[in-house]
């Protein structure tokens, strides 16, 4: 067999490039966490509503959609629900279960909260609409869950909702349920790292 | 033939022999070497990882709760898996490509040999690091190891005890291990091949290994970026996890799985590359469509970039969704389909005989057979629905990741300890070691798809009666399993104590660079390099 000398290369440059492919992965992951909430947001996959939850929601400055959008020809039922998460001592429930709208419709609706603790407690609430396909369709021009709430010791207040079902939304929809998980906000970190710690 | 044996500690008799003893091993940068300990640490743990599961099946023997707590019944499942993958199956993968890469490819050897040693060293921390919390919690520190699964799925994960933060540390060294592993394959592979060795004339191994590199250099990055998001959620109050905060815990599952799925392929396609090299060989006919295999290698590894979300079908993915991953998944058994089609064609009409290696390979081609069809039978949306977080997974991908792996593994080193060590290893007890394993892995997860199809969820220390039987059956098969890998360990410890010598080349129809060296080969070898025509 034919036989040479090796010849001397060097690496350096070629190492540079994947050491950048390697920075690149990394920061792919930290990029992928907005990019997945513009694609929820955008599409209602994972059923994120089209209005951003946080204050001042992409979609407050609509104006309610006019009276001939109204899509009179089909009623959707809206079913409401709502959970308080652990680590908070309120208590929630929708004023009314479900109400059947017409599409582009602009409806009103409220959630009773009470804080059963004897200190006042900051909450947050997260909406979520199933099924996912509806969400994008599922406007909310005021909602409760744009802001953090307050609520006194023992205080209870209604707390309002008001929102449209778009026309666009698909004919094989007939049923919309639109849920809420209230959070506890400043408690939050403390009861977990309690638990972690109590076991 | 030359003196020096490295594969028993003898004295160097070229440079690099400033220290003897176990300074030498800390400070060696020769590839064989290397090798060596990639091999021997993986071992070693494949039999920590056994011992973690044989208590669990010991455990799932019968009915209710006899031997643990379920909290130690959790950390024993997680970090089995953590190391049968990390700590057993990968570092045998890289200790391949240490001893045979440069010996294949007519290098000198591996390119960046100072990164190659630091790559293994920080092996054995991180191992420690995994474990350590079983032992601390003995003295009453902590509560024990990691008790999520391997998948770490937030927001169990996000309030588990300290195990985590341990299992995450120590993801974050294997992490930094092999994209070294990896960054040095590369290099070697692009610039240190022999003259004349062009790209498509390269061993199939060493294609193999190359997709598996650029996967690891573009996956595990995300793995420690989705843990490091974990670690801060945990200590320093950020949200990536957190509903309340408006994280999404499904977006962990998404980075998890965005590593998690090319990671299977990542484990499989070094073996892959080494399966033709062992059928050629006892077919004594050339590899069947090279050309195909590449290409279907590659395809492998981009689409496996692209179907991760097959794992959570269930998470409540929107109905579009659902269908690219279903039929991205089930596109990813064509290519595959591919390899198997060469597999049997390389064989065809050969000269064949059984000696272990091919044993193996044969027995390696049955099974993760089984593991691709059931597959796909999970890929199906509507199906995985009764499936998901079944025994029918675990089978699964078993027979994908034992099967495939472990036993692609151990073809390669039945079929390259004779080039290791000069002596031969014994015929018998291979053979012995090969029936006992098929048989009693059979035994072990068979009896799991049918305990899956009949509703038995898996990560649970206790069961409904009526899984009694084949629970039973399961363990007796793992206990088999596990004694008769004993075996292994002392026909390799007899090999590289002594044995028959091996020629050169050691088997009758075996083509390649790495024949062309004594066995063992110099501890430098091909400084000057072959000219391929
Ligand atoms: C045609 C080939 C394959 C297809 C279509 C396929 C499909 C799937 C699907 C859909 C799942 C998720 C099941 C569930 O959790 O409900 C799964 C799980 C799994 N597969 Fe495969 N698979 C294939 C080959 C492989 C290979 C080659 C490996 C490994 C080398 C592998 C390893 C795994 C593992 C480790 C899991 C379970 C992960 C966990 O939940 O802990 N699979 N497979
Ligand atoms: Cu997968």
């Amino acid at each position: 067999m034919e036989q040479v000398q090796p010849t001397p290369r060097n690496h350096s440059r070629l190492v540079v490039k994947l050491l950048l492919l390697v920075a690149g992965a990394f920061l792919f992951a930290f990029a992928l966490v907005p990019l997945y909430n513009v694609l929820c947001e955008v599409t209602g996959f994972n059923g994120k509503t089209s209005a951003g939850f946080a204050s001042g929601g992409l979609k407050t400055e609509l104006a309610p959609a006019p009276a001939s959008r109204v899509d009179t020809g089909r009623l959707i039922r809206i079913e409401f629900t709502g959970t308080v998460m652990p680590g908070l001592p309120w208590e929630m429930r929708p004023l009314k279960v479900s109400m059947d709208v017409h599409p582009g419709e602009l409806q009103q609706i409220s959630y009773l909260v009470r804080n059963t603790a004897n200190r006042a407690i900051t909450g947050q609430a997260v909406p979520s609409v199933t099924p996912g396909q509806a969400a994008q369709h599922f406007e909310k021009i005021e909602c409760f869950c744009f802001d953090q709430q307050t609520l006194a010791a023992g205080e209870a207040q209604e707390m309002p909702l008001a929102f449209i079902v778009s026309p666009e939304v698909g004919r094989d929809i007939t049923h919309i349920t639109l849920s809420y998980a209230f959070f506890s906000i400043e408690g939050q970190r403390q009861t977990l790292s309690a638990t972690a710690e109590a076991r | 033939m030359n003196t020096a044996t490295t594969a028993n500690g003898h004295a160097d008799p070229h440079g690099e022999g400033h220290y003897s003893g176990p300074l030498r091993w800390l400070t060696t940068t020769n590839h064989k070497d290397i090798g060596t300990m990639y091999l021997t640490f993986s071992l070693i743990m494949f039999f920590v990882g056994g011992a973690m599961i044989l208590a669990v099946r010991a455990e799932l023997f019968s009915p209710g709760l006899q031997l643990m707590q379920p909290e130690f019944f959790n950390q024993l499942i997680g970090v089995h898996a953590l190391v049968m993958i990390f700590a057993a199956l990968m570092p045998a993968a890289t200790g391949f490509a240490n001893w045979m890469l440069p010996l294949m490819i007519g290098a000198p050897d591996m390119a960046l040999p100072r990164l190659n040693n630091w790559g293994f060293w920080l092996l054995p921390p991180a191992a420690l690091l995994l474990t350590m919390p079983f032992f601390l919690a003995l003295f009453g520190i902590g509560d024990g190891a990691l008790a999520t699964g391997w998948t770490f799925y937030a927001p169990l994960s996000v309030q588990g005890g300290m195990g985590v933060d341990f299992a995450i540390l120590a993801v974050h060294i294997l992490g930094i291990s092999s994209i070294m592993g990896s960054i040095n394959v590369i290099v070697t592979i692009f610039n240190m091949r022999a003259p004349g060795m062009t790209l498509m004339k390269m061993p199939l191994f060493a294609w193999g290994w190359l997709i598996t590199a650029f996967l690891l250099l573009a996956t595990l990055p995300v793995l420690a970026g989705a843990v490091t998001m974990l670690l801060t959620d945990r200590h320093f109050g950020t949200q990536f996890f957190d509903a309340a905060g408006g994280g999404d815990p499904i977006l962990f599952q998404h980075l998890f799985w965005f590593f998690g799925h090319p990671e299977v392929y990542i484990l499989l396609l070094p073996v892959w590359g080494l399966m033709p090299h062992v059928l050629a060989t006892f077919s004594r006919k050339p590899t069947y469509g090279y050309k195909a295999q590449v290409y279907s290698f590659i395809v492998i590894g981009v689409l496996s970039l692209v179907v991760w979300a097959h794992h959570f079908f269930t998470a409540g993915l929107p109905v579009p969704a659902l269908i690219y991953f279903m039929f991205s998944t089930m596109a990813i058994s064509i290519p595959l389909a591919v390899l198997f089609f060469c597999w049997i064609a390389t064989m065809w009409k050969g000269a064949m005989t059984f000696e272990t290696p091919m044993l193996f390979a044969v027995g390696f081609i049955v099974l993760f057979g089984i593991a691709g069809l059931t597959g796909l039978i999970l890929a199906d949306v509507a199906a995985d629905a009764q499936y998901h977080h079944s025994y029918f997974v675990v089978a699964h991908f078993h027979y994908a990741l034992f099967a495939g792996g472990i036993m692609g593994v151990m073809t390669g080193v039945y079929y390259w300890l004779p080039k290791w060590t000069g002596h031969m290893y014994s015929e018998k007890l291979g053979k012995l070691h090969f029936w006992l394993t098929v048989v009693s892995f059979n035994l072990t997860f068979m009896p799991q798809f049918f305990l899956g199809l009949a509703g038995m969820p898996r990560r649970i220390p206790d069961y409904a009666l009526q899984f009694a039987e084949f629970n039973a059956i399961s363990t007796v098969g793992a206990m088999i399993l596990g004694f008769s890998q004993l075996l292994f360990a002392w026909n390799i410890w007899s090999c590289i104590r002594g044995g028959e010598k091996a020629e050169p080349r050691v088997w009758e129809g075996a083509e390649g660079l790495e024949w062309e060296l004594s066995s063992p080969p110099p501890h430098h070898s091909w400084e000057i390099q072959p000219v391929i025509k």
